[in-house]
């Protein structure tokens, strides 16, 4: 039995329970909500211990889509069902969303306006330095076989430099990944 | 037409949350590409604006969908793109859940992790190489995006805050006439 079945088999949160953690995870998220997310569900709901958070995160990884809202799914599955699944996602997205409104309706009053403009242009300009960061930062503590740098660098060339669509871009670079994986995983 | 651009919405997001390997950081290229270069719903700068305000918000960094949407057809299409980002990627982890059992020592999920973080971090890269060129913010804005780079790759400060830092040095400059 895996530690994320063990954590699940005993006393499942209600869905109420559900329902503020994830809301609380929408709603402390400034600036990302993968630190928020492991504080409330390890540390002060105890819903996981930490090997089954990174059980789960692993998993959540692997797949498309924002690894919380993986999360928050297979969690809330997990729990309580299809229902659980919902109760979760809508939770998580709840708040987020009515803050995005706020901001919208504040973008849509000021935009005309040349300061505002400049700000805007300002933060655009910051916001891609903060994605590029990050991705730095990710890289750097990733511990990267070539191959995996290679992989890396041949979906920034593709996507970023020479502006391939990125469905036929994915569709030869992860299989080419899975080969070099398997390999390189059965070398290990 | 109103049907059309919701329908489009949801033809757009909808595959483009199958593609989101690591999250919307990942499909800035894809997501720009098609909706200012293909379907010209708006142009490059705006499009760069929408992006730093979805990255000021709380919560996942999907919401690039919805604010997206929010622009081309108001709350309908912020909720129309929020549900087409979010819906098949959350079937395939739902399926998933429940068809995997083992994951902590399921080679399988292994290997794909190992093959995608590469990619989910060579993409992230390109989203960040095409948000800076889409701001359109000039030389300077150049620097600015490699100031912010750097604060971020080099400390643990909450993100915010060198973006924050970020803006009011460009709006600083601009207003003691350097721009």
């Amino acid at each position: 039995m895996s530690a994320l079945e063990t954590a699940v088999a005993t006393s499942p949160p209600s869905l109420p329970e559900l329902f503020t953690g994830f809301l609380k995870i929408g709603l402390m998220g400034f600036g990302g909500v993968g630190p928020v997310a492991r504080h409330i569900i390890v540390a002060e709901r105890n819903w996981l211990d930490d090997r089954a958070y990174a059980e789960l995160m692993g998993i959540c990884q692997a797949l498309p889509g924002a690894n919380t809202v993986n999360a928050a799914v297979m969690l809330g599955d997990r729990f309580r069902g299809a229902a659980g699944a919902l109760t979760c996602v809508f939770a998580l997205m709840a708040m987020p969303l009515l803050s995005l409104v706020a901001l919208a309706n504040i973008y849509d009053a000021v935009s005309g306006h040349p300061l505002a403009q400049v700000a805007l242009t300002g933060a655009a300009a910051s916001a891609a330095g903060l994605i590029l960061g990050t991705a730095a930062r990710l890289l750097a503590k990733a511990g990267l076989a070539r191959w995996a740098w290679l992989m890396a660098a041949a979906a920034f060339v593709a996507v970023g430099v020479l502006r391939l669509p990125m469905l036929p871009s994915l569709l030869v670079l992860v299989p080419l990944g899975l080969v070099a994986a398997s390999l390189g995983a059965r070398r290990v | 037409m109103e049907r059309s651009v919701f329908g489009q919405l949801v033809v757009t997001f909808g595959t483009i949350s199958l593609m989101a390997i690591g999250g919307a950081n990942a499909v800035v290229p894809e997501i720009h590409r098609q909706i200012v270069e293909i379907l010209g719903w708006m142009d490059a700068p705006t499009f760069a604006r929408l992006f730093a305000i979805a990255q000021t918000a709380p919560g996942p960094n999907v919401m690039l969908a919805s604010i997206v949407g929010w622009h081309v057809a108001g709350t309908g299409g912020l909720l129309v793109a929020t549900a087409a980002m979010l819906l098949p990627s959350s079937v395939l982890a739902l399926a998933c859940s429940r068809g995997l059992r083992r994951f902590g020592d399921n080679r399988g999920v292994r290997i794909v992790t190992l093959a995608l973080v590469p990619i989910a971090l060579g993409l992230m890269l390109a989203s960040g190489a095409v948000a800076a060129l889409a701001a359109d913010a000039g030389l300077f804005g150049f620097a600015i995006t490699a100031a912010t780079a750097f604060v971020t790759y080099r400390s643990k400060v909450n993100p915010l805050v060198p973006m924050a830092a970020g803006t009011v040095v460009y709006v600083a400059v601009w207003s003691a006439g350097l721009l």
